[in-house]
């Protein structure tokens, strides 16, 4: 059961609270992209086997959406911040490499 | 490789069984292969065996990170049907459920296909409508199935509770040919049947790296060396993403966990498989005595092959209001598999951006029914490039908006 804390709200509360909502800072794209954009944007996911950056709606609670820092292989949860931004904060970033040495964000397309 | 038969216990027996051979060999990994399947599961075997049955390509390895069939294969709730709404799918999964009812007899195995009898519960208006529609599909698309009452559901299943409260029993599509199977014996049936082809079926055989030429793939690195082929087989399920990345390429899938439960064994109590997608949850009864019970997968990416505790609260809440019944039984076991999710709920089964690298997932939380008709049509992808079978299934579906929408369907898992 992972307990995830709201950035917006600052609610702390396991898993049954919030709504997951997938991956995080897909880049949009709209009219006037190339096909290869925009199927790269709906389709190809990363999914990977280790750290993920993913969005989550605090559903029974403020209603608000945020973003979580998670290991898909242990369920840690490196930390949550705010949706309103296109990577990850410093100190998340961080954290991560101090638990997952060699590991680099990537950009995600 | 000696036939099993009544004749073979029965001389067995007149020798205190020590004339058992072992069902398959256990090869050190060769330098190089015809062809290389990566994932020893019901589909990666089952592509090696049509292989060399259908095509007479013999020199093949399967190869398995952890034991053959220790993935989904030996974690699922073995249902079979095939009564899916759009034509593809009603293809191969009709196909597989047919290859099912003579497959022990084709391997000399005994899988324990028992034709039982798949119901799905209609307990809503849309889902009337909904099973109403897949009936119509179904009866164009030459798969028996039928719309029935439900007096017809409580004569098949007595211990059902009909009445609701919250969610009456209004109807339910029914299969009578659908069924179950023994999920180990299809894994161990067709390894013993490659293995006695002359295949190797590699064990704690982990592939870690994809080696890559010009646009195409030309072998594999392994804990156990590297290994060449030329043609490439990727049937891992939950790791599909983690493989394409070594390959080089994205897919449309996320792994997420999906659970499953037994209960303690009780006498026999319900012959058929009940599955009931608005509340979640499905039950079936195993020939050793256990309720069979599943419901839907978690919300989130995930490797661990555990699941969240009250995804499988929800599932039983449910299913008590069903089989009120059921209240009483303790849980014995509880386990989780990852499973391999596309947006369309259908699986890929096609061609890779690498020449000549296959890739056959995404078969989700409803593949175990699936596994001979897709080893049928995969294995005739990798040998002659295209399959009518699979054509529909292709990576390219997505891009050209060719969705194959089973959302409907299988609105629960399986
Ligand atoms: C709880 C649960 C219930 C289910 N119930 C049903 C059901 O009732 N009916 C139904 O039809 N389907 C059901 N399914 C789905 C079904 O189990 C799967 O779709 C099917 O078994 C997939 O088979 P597979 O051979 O593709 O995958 P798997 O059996 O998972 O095999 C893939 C193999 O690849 C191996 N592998 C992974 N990475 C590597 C690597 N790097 N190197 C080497 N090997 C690797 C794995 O170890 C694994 O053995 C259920 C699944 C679960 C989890
Ligand atoms: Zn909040």
């Amino acid at each position: 059961m992972l307990i995830l804390t709201c950035p917006c709200c600052g609610v702390t509360a396991e898993e049954t609270e919030f709504h997951p909502g997938g991956e995080a800072h897909l880049t949009r794209y709209g009219p006037g992209s190339s096909d290869d954009e925009f199927h790269g944007y709906l389709f190809e996911k990363v999914n990977p086997k280790g750290v993920h950056f993913e969005r989550w709606r605090h559903a029974n609670g403020c209603g608000k959406w945020f973003h979580a820092a998670r290991c898909t292989v242990t369920l840690e949860v490196f930390g949550t911040y705010s949706a309103q931004t296109t990577e990850p904060p410093q100190h998340i970033k961080d954290k991560i490499s101090a638990k997952r040495p060699g590991w680099s964000w990537r950009e995600f397309a | 490789m000696k036939r099993y038969s009544a004749f073979a216990v029965a001389r067995e027996a007149l020798r205190n069984h020590m004339g058992w051979e072992r069902a398959w060999a256990s090869p050190e990994p060769k330098k190089k292969y015809d062809v290389i399947i990566i994932g020893a599961g019901g589909h990666g075997l089952a592509t090696a065996y049509y292989l060399g049955r259908n095509f007479g390509i013999t020199n093949v390895a399967v190869l398995e990170k952890g034991w053959l069939g220790g993935g989904n294969t030996g974690r699922n709730t073995t249902i079979i049907r095939s009564n899916y709404l759009q034509d593809p799918s009603a293809a191969i999964y009709e196909k597989s459920r047919s290859l099912y009812e003579t497959l022990s007899q084709d391997l000399n195995y005994n899988i324990m296909y028992s034709p039982r009898g798949v119901m799905m519960l209609a307990q809503t208006q849309h889902e009337v409508r909904g099973y109403e529609r897949t009936a119509h599909a179904n009866a164009l698309q030459g798969v028996a199935t039928e719309f029935i009452s439900p007096s017809r559901v409580k004569e098949l299943v007595p211990i059902i509770n009909i009445d609701g409260p919250r969610y009456p029993v209004l109807g339910a599509l029914w299969q009578a040919r659908a069924g179950t199977a023994r999920h180990d014996a299809v894994a161990w049936g067709y390894a013993r049947a490659c293995s006695a082809m002359g295949m190797d079926i590699i064990q704690k055989c982990e592939v870690t790296g994809i080696t890559r030429e010009a646009g195409r793939v030309t072998g594999v690195t392994t804990n156990r060396g590297d290994i060449a082929c030329d043609k490439l087989g990727i049937v891992v399920a939950g790791h599909s993403g983690h493989l394409a990345d070594m390959a080089g390429f994205r897919l449309p899938i996320e792994s997420v966990a999906l659970q499953a439960l037994v209960s303690e064994p009780i006498k026999p109590c319900m012959d058929v498989v009940v599955m009931a997608n608005t509340v979640h949850g499905y039950m079936s009864q195993s020939d050793k005595g256990e309720m069979v019970i599943g419901g839907g997968a978690d919300g989130y990416n995930n490797y661990t092959q555990r699941g969240s505790f009250h995804h499988i609260e929800e599932t039983v809440r449910a299913l008590v209001e069903t089989f009120p019944m059921i209240a009483r039984l303790k849980m014995l076991r509880q386990w989780g598999g990852i499973v391999d999710m596309t947006g369309d709920r259908s699986p890929i089964l096609s061609r890779t951006p690498l020449e000549n690298c296959f890739i056959n997932c995404g078969w989700g939380t409803g593949g175990f029914k699936a596994i001979p008709g897709s080893g049928w049509g995969f294995a005739e992808l990798m040998a002659k490039g295209h399959s009518p079978l699979c054509d529909a299934f292709s990576l390219n579906r997505f891009r050209e908006g060719r969705f194959i929408d089973e959302s409907v369907a299988a609105g629960v898992a399986h």
